[in-house]
């Protein structure tokens, strides 16, 4: 296994999503994407990983509306163009329907920078 | 000969026991435990310094067999304190049965207490967060499940009024259970009307939580034979686990238990037609209508309408979690271990009410995390053999 950087690669998404940048990793050579970031591409094990800046285009794999005394929030399931889940929420309506195409963006949840998701206007 | 049927028949359940179901205030985690575990080996007409192998996993204890063996004053030869979440159990069936067929140890214990209900009545998970699911509120584990039952109504057409189903049929089975904590009429109206949770589950959709503790003894087949109880033998185990985050999970209407219920079948060397009772792990409803598919018994995508009119409540055409299940017998956090109880007292004739006509061949599915990790047994008496 080659070197590894300084920090590793949560901590390298996370300073990408600092600066306003949603990077996720790809194989030099193989082209395959993984998400979340790690240290080689599960099972098949390619570790020559290079960030890329992701497409941000995405459709809901699944959704969920969670409810409770103070209000709700919807969890999804995002599969982006990429080919690659990833955990989110789409902010500005309730829910919506599986299969709708969403759009990312970087916000600040909690004090800290992080990937939601918004509908894809006209849909 | 191969390999994966030489566990058959070897080694038995030769006794049970559980202890405060329901909401039982005043007593500790381990207390529950220790009352299951006494009445297991009493049930066994063994001793406790008889026992000397201790399986157990727990969201209580750090080190669940070091608590357990200090507790009951164990010595023990052989542990398994692996943490697979609800099908822990089940995972430490296959390992005791490894273990006593090697001559490692000569009777196991596999137990497990908790006290959730009273002690503050939300599901304890000792489980870290998951740093890719942290900002978005990710319910733990409610929200893995109504993603995967939001994704199965997508795909094929389930309805809330399918998932309800499960839990009528739950509920019938929980009445003629005395040891059953929610028990009272239930229709499909009760369940859909019910404040929804997470859509598109409802609390109906959800398994209870509850205080309990429960305990089996293994031993050496022909040692049960000698022993007071009619052995329950386990006939086959199968185990598989693909993820840890609901993210990484490829298909969310397709399990492990795809893979870990064809390598039970396979050591049992049953089919699906000889198997009497079905003991599936049912968090929430979707998991049952999930495990049915995918360990055979009806095709992917037709668990919601399988279900439907009554097949697997109390005079239906197959008996699926005859003690009320998850959703209304109990569910102390990890409920795995109580699927086997339960088919142990339908093998052994023992379930009252509730007792099935012909009960010579049990399966017991738990589940673990979000639909991580899957572990199927099986389990006969002396006909299956």
């Amino acid at each position: 296994m080659p070197q590894l950087p300084e920090i590793g690669p949560e901590q390298q998404f996370k300073n990408y999503l600092a600066e306003g940048k949603f990077m996720i990793q790809r194989s030099r050579s193989t082209g395959k994407y993984v998400f979340y970031p790690r240290v080689a591409i599960p099972h098949s094990g390619e570790t020559d990983l290079e960030w890329v800046e992701a497409s941000g285009r995405g459709t809901i794999y699944s959704i969920t509306v969670n409810r409770g005394k103070n209000g709700s929030y919807n969890v999804a399931l995002v599969d982006l163009e990429e080919g690659v889940r990833m955990m989110s929420t789409v902010e500005g309506v309730e829910t919506l329907p599986i299969g709708a195409p969403v759009k990312a963006k970087i916000t600040l949840v909690d004090d800290a920078p992080a990937v939601v998701f918004v509908p894809v206007e006209g849909e | 000969m191969r390999m994966t049927k030489s566990l058959r028949g070897k080694v038995a359940i030769a006794g049970v026991g559980s202890f405060n179901v329901g909401n039982v205030p005043g007593f500790s985690a381990i207390e529950n435990l220790g009352g299951a575990a006494l009445r297991a080996i009493a049930d066994a007409g063994l001793k406790v310094s008889d026992i000397d192998a201790v399986f157990s996993a727990s969201s209580a204890h750090a080190f669940p067999t070091l608590s357990v063996c200090e507790y009951l004053g164990l010595k023990p030869t052989f542990v398994g304190g692996a943490n697979v979440g609800g099908a822990s159990f089940e995972m430490h069936v296959v390992e005791a049965a490894l273990a006593l067929e090697q001559g490692l140890c000569n009777a196991a214990l596999i137990c497990y207490g908790s006290n959730q209900r009273s002690a503050g009545g939300r599901l304890v998970s000792m489980a870290e967060p998951q740093w890719q699911e942290q900002p978005y509120r990710f319910r733990m584990p409610i929200n893995g499940y109504s993603l995967a039952a939001a994704r199965h109504m997508h795909q094929y057409g389930t309805t809330r009024e399918m998932l309800a189903e499960v839990a009528v049929a739950a509920r019938g089975w929980a009445n003629l259970n005395p040891e059953a904590f929610e028990r009272g009429p239930l229709t499909i109206d009760d369940v859909l009307s019910s404040r929804m949770v997470a859509d598109p589950l409802t609390l109906r959709d959800c398994c209870l939580v509850t205080d309990g503790g429960g305990a089996i003894v293994m031993v050496r087949a022909d040692r049960a034979r000698d022993l007071p109880q009619k052995p329950v033998y386990f006939l086959g185990g199968g185990m598989a686990q693909w993820h840890r985050s609901i993210t990484e999970m490829p298909d969310l209407t397709i399990t492990a238990a795809t893979e870990s219920g064809p390598r039970a079948f396979e050591m049992a060397g049953v089919k699906h037609d000889d198997i009497d009772l079905l003991m599936l792990y049912d968090a929430f409803t979707i998991n049952t209508i999930l495990f049915l598919e995918d360990l055979g018994f009806c095709p992917k995508g037709e668990g919601g309408r399988f279900v439907q009119n009554g097949t697997i409540a109390p005079g239906g055409k197959l008996a699926v979690n005859t003690n009320g299940g998850g959703l209304s017998c109990m569910h102390p956090g990890m409920y795995g271990l109580f699927l086997i109880i339960e088919a142990a007292r339908q093998l052994r004739n023992e379930a009252g009410e509730r007792q099935l006509k012909k009960a010579d061949i049990a399966l017991c599915h738990g589940n673990g995390g979000v639909l991580s990790s899957q572990v199927t047994t099986i389990f006969g008496t002396e006909n299956a053999l």
